[in-house]
C-alpha cells in the first residue's frame, strides 16, 4: 500500500525548488501525496504542487498567514496532519520548518529529524550530517506513528512538471486569534538572491579578501553566476559582512553544486560546513592552505587578479 | 522572576571526528565546551537579570554527571545564580531531553522566560527550544538576534527565510532560542570561577522526573565519515589563463554550469 505523505509548500508565486524536490521524492516513492500551503499565495502553490504529483492540497488563504507566526501555523498543521492521515510529513529544512515542525511533532507525541540528505523509503530511515558534516548518521524513528522529515535543499532530483495535472483543493479561512506572539515588523531582503542553504552556487570570501569593500568583487562574480555570497567566520566576526553569511560549524552548513572559496584558508569548522559541496574551487595565495585538500580545482595565486578575470570568463559562457 | 537557561556540553569545534572499531563516534580525548549558541543564551539572561528586580538566573542541563557539572559551573562562573543538573547517562534525543527539562522546570517554579541556544553544534539539533515550549505550553520565537524587554513583553527579531528578518512581540512567559549577533558573551572572571564553586547546584535523577521511556523518538545509527576527496587538480599559469581554464573545466568536465 502506498504511503500517505504530506508536503509543506513554500514560495511566493513560484513553488520553491526545495519543495519540488520533496514532491518528486514522494512521487518516486509511489506515495499518495497531500500538500499544505498558507496565505495569499496558497492556492497558486497548491496548483503547482499538483504538477509534481500532489493529489490533495490543504490550504488556508487568509492573508494573516502571509508572514509566519508559530502560533497560527501550529494549529493548522496539526489539523492537516490529522485530516490527511499522513504517515510521513516532509518539509524543506529551512528557517520556517525548523522552527515549526519540532513543536508540531512533539505535540503529536511523535518524532522529527532535520537536515536529512536522503530517505530510505523501505524502512523510513533518514541520513543526516552530524558535527556540521564531519560525519553522517542514519536516523531511525521509534515510538513515532508519524514521521516528520526535514530535508536539506539541493539533495534530491526534481521530476519534469506535468502542467496538466490538477489536485483536489480543500480550503479553510479561519485563523487562530488571541495570540501571544504578534508580528511587529518585517525587513525583506531586497536582493533576489537565494538563502545560502538553498543556493546552487556559492561564492565565499575569507580573510584573504583583506577588507570589507573588496566583497564587491565577489558580488560581481556572484551576479554573473546567479550565486549567493558567503563568508568565513573570521570576516563575519570582523564585522565585514553579517553573520547570516557565515558558512561553517557555527554558521550555515551548505552543499551547493559549486562552491568557490576565495581567500579562505579552510579552518576545520569552515571545511565541515561546506565540504559536501559537489565541486569546490579554491583560490588562495598560500599553497599550504588546508582548503586545497577539499578542493576539486585549485588556483594558487592572487585572488585580486584571478577573480576579476574569472568574472570576465564566466560572462563569455553564461 | 525566574530566568532559565538551557545549556549543553558539546565537543569543541576544533574536534576531529573519529569512529571507534564498532562504528560509533569516538569521544575519547574530546575537549568538551559549552555549546557556542548557549553562551549567547547565558549572556542574554544575565543582561536581563540586571533589568529586573528580584530575579534569578537558573541554568538547566541534562547529561552524564561529570561533564554536565562542568557546563553548569561554567555558566555559574559567568554569573548565573544556581543550577539544576538532570543526571542521565543514557543518550536522550531532543524530544526526551526537552521533556525532562520541562518537568524539572515545572518542579522548580514558574519561568518568566527560558533561553536556549538555537542549535547544538554536535548533532545539528535545532528543535529543543520549540519542543520545550510545547511541553511548557508557552509561546516561542527561535533564532533571535535582537532582544528588548518592557514589563512582561519581549520584542525580538529573528532571521527568517532568504535573508529577511522578522520582529515579533511576545507576551511572557515564553521560550526564546538565541543566535549569534545577539550579544558578546562575557568570559568568566577568576573571582567568578571561585564563587561558582559555592553556588547551589541541585541534582535531579532522570528517573525521578516521571518521563516515560517511550519519550525517545529517534536513534542515530551507522555513523560514517565523509568519503575521501580525490586529489585536487591545480590550474597553473597567468591569472587570465587560469580563469579561462577553470571556466572550461567547470563547464565541460565538472558540468556544473
Amino acid at each position: 500500500m502506498s504511503k500517505k505523505v504530506l508536503v509543506l509548500l513554500e514560495g511566493n508565486n513560484d513553488l520553491k525548488n526545495s519543495c519540488k524536490e520533496l514532491l518528486s521524492e514522494a512521487k518516486n516513492a509511489s506515495a499518495e501525496i497531500y500538500a499544505m500551503a498558507f496565505g495569499s499565495n496558497a492556492k497558486t502553490l497548491a496548483e503547482q504542487s499538483a504538477h509534481y504529483g500532489a493529489t490533495t492540497a490543504f490550504i488556508n488563504s487568509n492573508a494573516d498567514l502571509d508572514n509566519y507566526n508559530p502560533e497560527t501555523y501550529l494549529e493548522l498543521v496539526n489539523t492537516w496532519v490529522k485530516d490527511s492521515g499522513a504517515e510521513v510529513v516532509l518539509a524543506s529544512s529551512g528557517s520556517l520548518a525548523k522552527d515549526l515542525m519540532p513543536r508540531v511533532a512533539a505535540g503529536l507525541n511523535t518524532g522529527y529529524v532535520s537536515d536529512g540528505t536522503s530517505i530510505d523509503w523501505n524502512d523510513l530511515t533518514v541520513t543526516k550530517p552530524l558535527y556540521a558534516g564531519k560525519c553522517t548518521a542514519t536516523v531511525e524513528f521509534q515510538n513515532s506513528p508519524i514521521k516528520f522529515i526535514l530535508m536539506r535543499p539541493n539533495q534530491l532530483s526534481i521530476n519534469d512538471a506535468d502542467t496538466s495535472a490538477t489536485c483536489d483543493i480543500r480550503e479553510s479561512n479561519d485563523v487562530k486569534t488571541d495570540l501571544k506572539t504578534i508580528i511587529k515588523n518585517i525587513v525583506q531582503n531586497t536582493s533576489e538572491k537565494l538563502d545560502l542553504t538553498e543556493a546552487n552556487i556559492i561564492v565565499a570570501g575569507g580573510r584573504g579578501m583583506k577588507e570589507a569593500d573588496n566583497f564587491k568583487m565577489l558580488d560581481d562574480l556572484a551576479g554573473v553566476l546567479g550565486a549567493t555570497v558567503g563568508a568565513s567566520r573570521a570576516v563575519c566576526d570582523a564585522g565585514w559582512v553579517p553573520h547570516s553569511m557565515q558558512v561553517g560549524q557555527t554558521g550555515k552548513t551548505v552543499a551547493p553544486n559549486l562552491y568557490i572559496a576565495c581567500g579562505i584558508s579552510g579552518a576545520i569548522q569552515h571545511l565541515a560546513g561546506m565540504s559536501s559541496s559537489k565541486v569546490i574551487v579554491a583560490i588562495n595565495n598560500d599553497p599550504e592552505a588546508p582548503i586545497f585538500q577539499k578542493a576539486t580545482y585549485g588556483i594558487v595565486g592572487d585572488l585580486f587578479e584571478v577573480v576579476p578575470k574569472l568574472t570576465e570568463e564566466f560572462k563569455k559562457v553564461l | 522572576m525566574r530566568i532559565y537557561v538551557c545549556v549543553k556540553q558539546v565537543p569543541d569545534t576544533e574536534t576531529k571526528i573519529k569512529l571507534t572499531g564498532d562504528g560509533k563516534i569516538d569521544l575519547n580525548g574530546v575537549k568538551w565546551v559549552v555549546n557556542p549558541y548557549d553562551e549567547f543564551a547565558i549572556e542574554e539572561a544575565l543582561n536581563l537579570k540586571t533589568k529586573l528586580t528580584d530575579s534569578k538566573v537558573t541554568i538547566v542541563s541534562l547529561g552524564p554527571k561529570k561533564r554536565t557539572t562542568d557546563a553548569i559551573r561554567t555558566a555559574l562562573a559567568m554569573g548565573a545564580d544556581d543550577g539544576i543538573l538532570i543526571d542521565c547517562e543514557d543518550d536522550l534525543d531532543q524530544n526526551g531531553t526537552a521533556k525532562a527539562i520541562a518537568e524539572a522546570i515545572k518542579q522548580e517554579g514558574e519561568p518568566a522566560i527560558v533561553f536556549a541556544g538555537k542549535l547544538s553544534i554536535d548533532d545539528n539539533g535545532a528543535g529543543l527550544p520549540q519542543i520545550l515550549a510545547e511541553y511548557l505550553n508557552l509561546p516561542h520565537v527561535s533564532v533571535i538576534h535582537e532582544f528588548e524587554t518592557a514589563d512582561n513583553t519581549f520584542t525580538v527579531t529573528r532571521e527568517a527565510e532568504s535573508g529577511s528578518s522578522k520582529t515579533y512581540q511576545v507576551t511572557g512567559p515564553c521560550v526564546l532560542s538565541t543566535n549569534k549577533g545577539l550579544n558578546t558573551p562575557r568570559y568568566a572572571s577568576l573571582p567568578g570561577i571561585m564563587k561558582a564553586k559555592k553556588k547551589p547546584l541541585k541534582e535531579v535523577a532522570f528517573a525521578d522526573l516521571g518521563v516515560s521511556n517511550e519519550i525517545n523518538k529517534v536513534t542515530y545509527k551507522s555513523f560514517q565519515l565523509p568519503a575521501e576527496k580525490p586529489e585536487v587538480k591545480y590550474i597553473s599559469g597567468e591569472a587570465a589563463n587560469q580563469a579561462a581554464e577553470l571556466v572550461n573545466l567547470l563547464k565541460n568536465e565538472a558540468k556544473v554550469l
